[in-house]
């Protein structure tokens, strides 16, 4: 078992024939993803890496029964492309394009209001699960087969918590980066369900940084629901207030969204926080061996 | 992006809200000839730099004469001041709003801001005007107002009312609050704003609604759309590496300390500085080359971290996800080469394409100290640096 994604999930491409979608088409290949369609409008016949490319998602999903799509398309267009997959009731759309306009996020939402579809990021690095399927553009290679959930605003910060639990032998379910934006579609709570509910699943890493106030209201969401462990980091801990932190999200603004706040309220929810990013695999596996769950969750 | 008050007073205009008279001015000479055109009684004389709080910094000036308006316009150009949004270095004053006084009967406050939690734009209103809002929400939040906007139907006059009648502006002046609040939404929306902050919106003595300050900012990622918003940045008011930074899509931020850093990823940028400050190091900036990053750009970040002086040592931590190490490995490489590198280089490579990345720095004959992980770097660097 794992959330959201599994070896049985069908992918379509929105966006196949650019360049990072190609590169990344293939990594997801390699790794066993079934990508069974591409979409670009215009080049509908087109045939990319043995990957049928279809005009609309609508056709794409008619021809091959796809359930989830992975979103490549550039900024001003990628609103769009995630209205056109949840028109087409797909279960999932993952979009990591970044620099989306926010007031076109916020009509997304809006759209999407009442439909089916589950939207991840946008600005994410997307969601794998370990030797299943990975749709997004982390690096296959760091994850490993496991017991530990991960869920994380930052991709690079994904990856290196992810690596670390590699090395130390502990393996992943899967990994979800639900991205840096303020206005996104799936949130901390969201994946923490997941996880709680997930049979495989028994303990889960948490990654926030700075700005809004999704962390605080995960810990609280976790301090009265969460039945696995759950350990986590904040970043940006000496970011100055009033400067936005690259992600449109991080920003210490009228002195709301500081790490300090976040890490009161993970720490007042039961959740261990990892002092610094490199000891993010040491903390969970203190916690995991003091629940008595480090062994099952070892992977060799 | 930031704009000046007359900028954000100018779109107002277009947009049908009612602004006091004005006119920007750069030297003393232009303040009192925009003055004399105003021909009101009392001018009023302002400090146009991109932060809040100019009038408790002593910004802002009333002139009740032509030669008040010289001489205040005298005082305020070339003045540092420091407010508590530009931090104790403070900022200098080049440019003046020259402006017709008005008669406050009443402040009152408006913003419309993008709140996370309910994915929507929110108007915000108080009767507790020309206040920081921070200071009203914690001692009086039961005197703040808020109307969640639909984005199908944008702000609807009835929320328009309700939120008027919620911060007592007079009955009689409702309507026209209204409307100025409608317009505000419009150019909210229209031009992409990610703030728009009315503090104070006043009430006059003759009775008109209007909105006596404009503090915008804009969403970055929406510029894209509006030359027109793109034209009213001020260089002057930004750092010359932010800048530079800026026209090679990177992001950066100037920092106090001496290790510069170049991350990929704003989250990974973040956890890179607070281990480094762990290790008891100073970062000099953030800086995300973000994931579509060429060889070029990454060359272009590294000139911008060597051109701050401070910078003793720098440290490249890079998780490639989208970015491959081995474009970072040759755009590091290229940069050494053609600017020469004086200082101490430690780089941290993983993820995609990490041994073509290790293999080029390797090759390169380059003074590179690699690291195994972030803790590792930043230990390195942190004793290179001394």
């Amino acid at each position: 078992m794992s959330v959201y994604i599994n070896a049985d999930t069908k992918v379509i491409v929105q966006g196949i024939t650019g360049e990072t979608a190609l590169f990344h088409t293939k990594q997801m290949l390699e790794y066993g993803t079934k990508i069974v369609a591409g979409v670009t409008p215009g080049k509908g016949g087109q045939v990319i890496e043995g990957v049928p490319v279809f005009n609309t998602v609508q056709e794409a999903v008619d021809a091959t029964g796809a359930n989830v799509s992975v979103i490549y398309v550039p900024a001003p267009f990628a609103a769009d492309a995630i209205m056109e997959g949840v028109e087409a009731d797909l279960d999932m759309t993952i979009c990591i394009t970044e620099h989306i306009p926010v007031l076109d996020m916020i009509e997304v939402k809006r759209y999407m209001e009442g439909k089916k579809t589950r939207l991840v990021g946008p600005n994410c690095p997307g969601v794998i699960t370990a030797d299943e399927c990975k749709i997004g553009i982390m690096p296959g290679y760091i994850h490993t087969k496991g017991h530990v959930g991960v869920v994380s605003r930052s991709g690079t910060l994904t990856y290196e918590a992810v690596h670390q639990l590699t090395q130390a032998g502990i393996g992943q379910t899967t990994a979800v980066g639900i991205g840096g934006d303020p206005v996104n579609g799936t949130n901390f709570i969201d994946v923490l369900e997941e996880f709680n509910n997930d049979p495989e699943t028994y303990a889960v890493v948490m990654i926030g940084e700075i700005g809004g106030t999704a962390e605080e209201e995960a810990a609280e969401w976790i301090k009265a629901n969460m039945t696995k462990p759950v350990v986590g980091f904040i970043g940006g801990q000496t970011a100055p207030p009033g400067k936005r932190m690259g992600h449109a999200g991080a920003i210490i603004s009228g002195g709301k969204g500081t790490a300090s706040e976040k890490i009161k309220a993970m720490n007042e929810a039961g959740i261990e926080v990892a002092p610094t990013p490199s000891v993010i695999g040491e903390t969970l596996i203190k916690v995991l061996k003091e629940k008595g769950l480090y062994e099952q969750c070892k992977t060799h | 992006m930031n704009i000046h008050e007359y900028q954000g007073k100018e779109i107002l205009r277009q947009y049908g809200v009612a602004v006091p008279d004005g006119k920007v001015a750069f030297s003393p000479d232009e303040a009192v000839k925009v003055a004399k055109e105003l021909g009101s009684n009392v001018i009023v004389v302002k400090a146009q730099i991109h932060a809040g709080g100019r009038g408790k910094a002593g910004g802002v000036k009333i002139a009740k004469n032509l030669d008040e308006v010289r001489a205040y316009a005298k005082e305020l150009l070339g003045k540092i001041l420091v407010t508590h949004q530009t931090g104790p270095e403070g900022k200098e004053v080049k440019r003046l709003y020259i402006e017709e006084g008005s008669d406050i009967k009443k402040e009152y406050y408006l913003s419309f801001i993008v709140d996370r939690a309910t994915s929507r734009v929110t108007l915000m209103g108080s009767e507790e005007g020309g206040m920081d809002i921070e200071e009203v929400a914690e001692r009086t939040p039961e005197k703040i107002f808020k109307e969640v906007i639909d984005p199908l139907t944008g702000l609807l006059p009835f929320q328009a009312r309700r939120m008027a009648f919620n911060m007592n502006i007079p009955t009689k002046l409702v309507n026209k609050a209204a409307k100025l609040m409608l317009g505000l939404y419009e150019a909210f929306v229209e031009k992409d704003a990610s703030i728009l902050e009315i503090n104070p919106l006043v009430v006059t003595g003759n009775d008109e609604v209007v909105a006596l300050d404009a503090k915008f900012n804009f969403d970055s990622n929406g510029l894209y759309r509006h030359k027109d918003i793109v034209e009213l940045r001020d260089y002057d008011e930004e750092d010359a590496k932010e800048i530079e930074a800026s026209k090679y899509d990177l992001s950066y931020i100037s920092l106090d300390g001496n290790i510069g850093c170049m991350v990929n990823g704003a989250g990974l940028a973040m956890a890179t500085m607070d281990t480094i400050s762990y290790y008891g190091g100073r970062p000099a900036n953030f800086l995300d080359v973000g994931g579509g990053a060429t060889a070029e750009k990454v060359t272009e970040a590294f000139k911008i971290i060597l051109s701050d002086t401070n910078v003793k040592g720098i440290f490249v931590n890079i998780f490639g996800g989208i970015m491959k190490c081995d474009v970072i490995a040759e755009g590091v490489i290229a940069a050494a080469k053609e600017v020469g590198l004086e200082v101490p280089l430690v780089v941290r490579l993983e993820g995609t394409n990490v041994e073509l990345g290790k293999e080029l720095l390797n090759a390169s004959g380059l003074n590179i100290v690699a690291a195994d992980s972030m803790a590792d770097g930043a230990e390195k660097i942190v004793e290179l640096v001394g």
